[in-house]
């Protein structure tokens, strides 16, 4: 018992404490979620204008006069379709290389192209959950609203999104934590990512069972909390439903 | 009732699904200020197309739609102007369950910049007086019964100041002890003088309350008078044969 216990002691010390490896960690860590944020932030805002087109084209297709407009519309919403069907129908890691070693091979910073990478891949997904949640809401919501008076934006704006996001809430948060996840192929590129900081410890030491499962108790640390949240988001839209 | 036509309908023509399905082939009608027009006739008879139309939430496949003298079917003109002064009733309320019933009504009017919240808001208590529903000014739609529901519905039309107001069978999907007590604001609201087009089985309301009497079949109008008219001195064989199937 004492021996392994030792055992133990020695791992940790030649793994974390030598040479300060734990920095790597950290650093991972910290360009994890910063890959990440960026990924969320361009994937939230690029997916909500695919689904804003591709709902609006799609509400409107029978109800609508020939146009300029609308053929413009037209236009745009094929493409946002080659675009979904583009992004989700390759691996994320052939995306992520394409953008890394194809379009930005000169670039340096290969954190913020990871970043974008994973951003115009979550966009896809972004996409269809609040278009599904656009499609889902009755139409009769939008007749009342139209009926009001409100024009298309403002019966969008002010009657469905509302009620769209409390229903992809979570499954926005879900996609999340999918994300999150998904970054860990980062070191791909040449990225410090959580992973690969686990991996780079590993190399070192050539000893892979505590950096390894270092860095998988700190992925399910942040997994769990982002569920619990998800969970407590969840049960809040639950308890104010009408 | 004066003689003054607020809406014109000029054969009017509403295909569906590329050309497949006639729903009205070449519709004329007038309503006039102050009346109450029923519109009656057997399912897919396009009586729902015929009212949709009225405020374009169907767009029209043919014809014009004259409201208070501007031609609403001109791509130009800016129909959600138009529409803040054609109040809908819908048969399934189409309330916003998101929303109290004091913001189902006062939403509209305070964001289209018609009045101040606290107007709107003043507005619609007196409203809710009115349908006896003053008590429920904080519920949220799905805590109110279907003819609650459809009188918040009514009144949220109201609550734009409507020139005209549109249902579409609004107790169609009422259980029937409902049906009374919204037929009976809608009766009140005929009295005091709005202008009313009503798409409806109810008989009853229709002899009682209407002006003018529309049957529909096939996608036209197939006759048109009084209550007394069309209810005791039918023309067409087709309305003698739904009169005999619905009275
Ligand atoms: N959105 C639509 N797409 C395709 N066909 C439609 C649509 N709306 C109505 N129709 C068709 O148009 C015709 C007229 O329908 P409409 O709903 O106006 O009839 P209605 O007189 O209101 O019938 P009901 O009493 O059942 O409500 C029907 O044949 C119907 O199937
Ligand atoms: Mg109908």
């Amino acid at each position: 018992m004492q021996a392994w216990l030792d055992n133990i002691k020695g791992e940790f010390d030649l793994n974390f404490i030598q040479g300060s490896r734990w920095k790597f960690l950290v650093t991972g860590l910290g360009n994890t979620l910063l890959i990440t944020l960026m990924a969320l932030a361009i994937g939230l805002v690029l997916g909500m204008i695919i689904a804003a087109v591709r709902s609006t084209y799609d509400k409107t297709v029978d109800n609508a006069r020939p146009s300029v407009g609308r053929r413009i519309l037209g236009f745009v919403n094929g493409a946002c379709k080659v675009y979904l069907t583009v992004l989700r129908g390759t691996p994320v890691v052939v995306q992520l290389m394409i953008f890394a070693f194809v379009i930005f091979a000169s670039a340096r910073n290969m954190l913020m192209v990871a970043g974008l990478a994973f951003g115009l891949n979550s966009a896809a997904y972004v996409a269809e959950i609040i278009r599904g949640g656009i499609m889902s809401i009755d139409n009769g919501q939008f007749e009342a609203g139209r009926s009001l008076g409100f024009n298309y934006l403002q019966t969008m704006w002010y009657v469905v999104l509302p009620q769209v996001a409390k229903n992809v809430l979570p499954a926005l948060m879900n996609e999340f934590i999918a994300l999150l996840k998904e970054t860990s192929v980062a070191g791909y590129v040449a990225v410090m990512d959580l992973t690969k900081a686990g991996d780079t410890i590993r190399g070192r030491t050539y000893s892979p069972f505590m950096p390894l499962i270092a860095v998988a108790l700190i992925y399910l640390a942040l997994v769990m909390f982002m569920t619990w949240v998800v969970g407590k988001v969840e049960r809040r839209l639950r308890s104010s439903d009408h | 009732m004066t003689t003054d036509v607020l809406i014109r309908v000029d054969n009017l023509s509403k295909q569906f699904g590329g050309g497949a399905i006639n729903a009205l082939n070449g519709v004329s009608a007038e309503i006039r200020r102050g009346e109450v027009v029923v519109v009656i006739g057997p399912s897919g008879s396009g009586k729902s197309t015929f009212l949709r139309c009225l405020n374009l939430l169907e767009l029209p496949t043919g014809g014009t739609i004259t409201f208070e003298g501007t031609d609403i079917t001109d791509p130009k003109v800016n129909i959600n102007r138009h529409r803040q002064k054609m109040g809908m009733v819908f048969q399934h309320f189409n309330l916003f369950p998101n929303m109290t019933v004091l913001k189902n009504m006062t939403v509209a009017p305070v964001r289209l910049g018609k009045k101040s919240r606290a107007d709107a808001e003043k507005q619609a208590m007196e409203l809710l007086e009115r349908v006896g529903l003053a008590d429920r000014a904080g519920a949220y739609p799905n805590q109110l019964s279907g003819g609650q529901k459809q009188r918040v519905a009514i009144v949220r039309a109201l609550c734009m100041d409507p020139d005209v107001m549109l249902f579409d069978e609004p107790t169609s999907a009422l259980d029937p002890e409902m049906v009374g007590e919204v037929l009976e604001v809608m009766k009140r609201l005929a009295h005091q003088g709005m202008t009313m087009v009503v798409v409806t089985h109810e008989m009853g309301f229709a002899r009682e309350v209407g002006d003018r009497v529309i049957f529909m079949d096939g996608g036209t109008i197939v006759e048109q008078g009084s209550p007394d008219e069309i209810f005791n001195h039918p023309n067409h064989p087709r309305l003698q044969d739904f009169l005999r199937k619905v009275l």
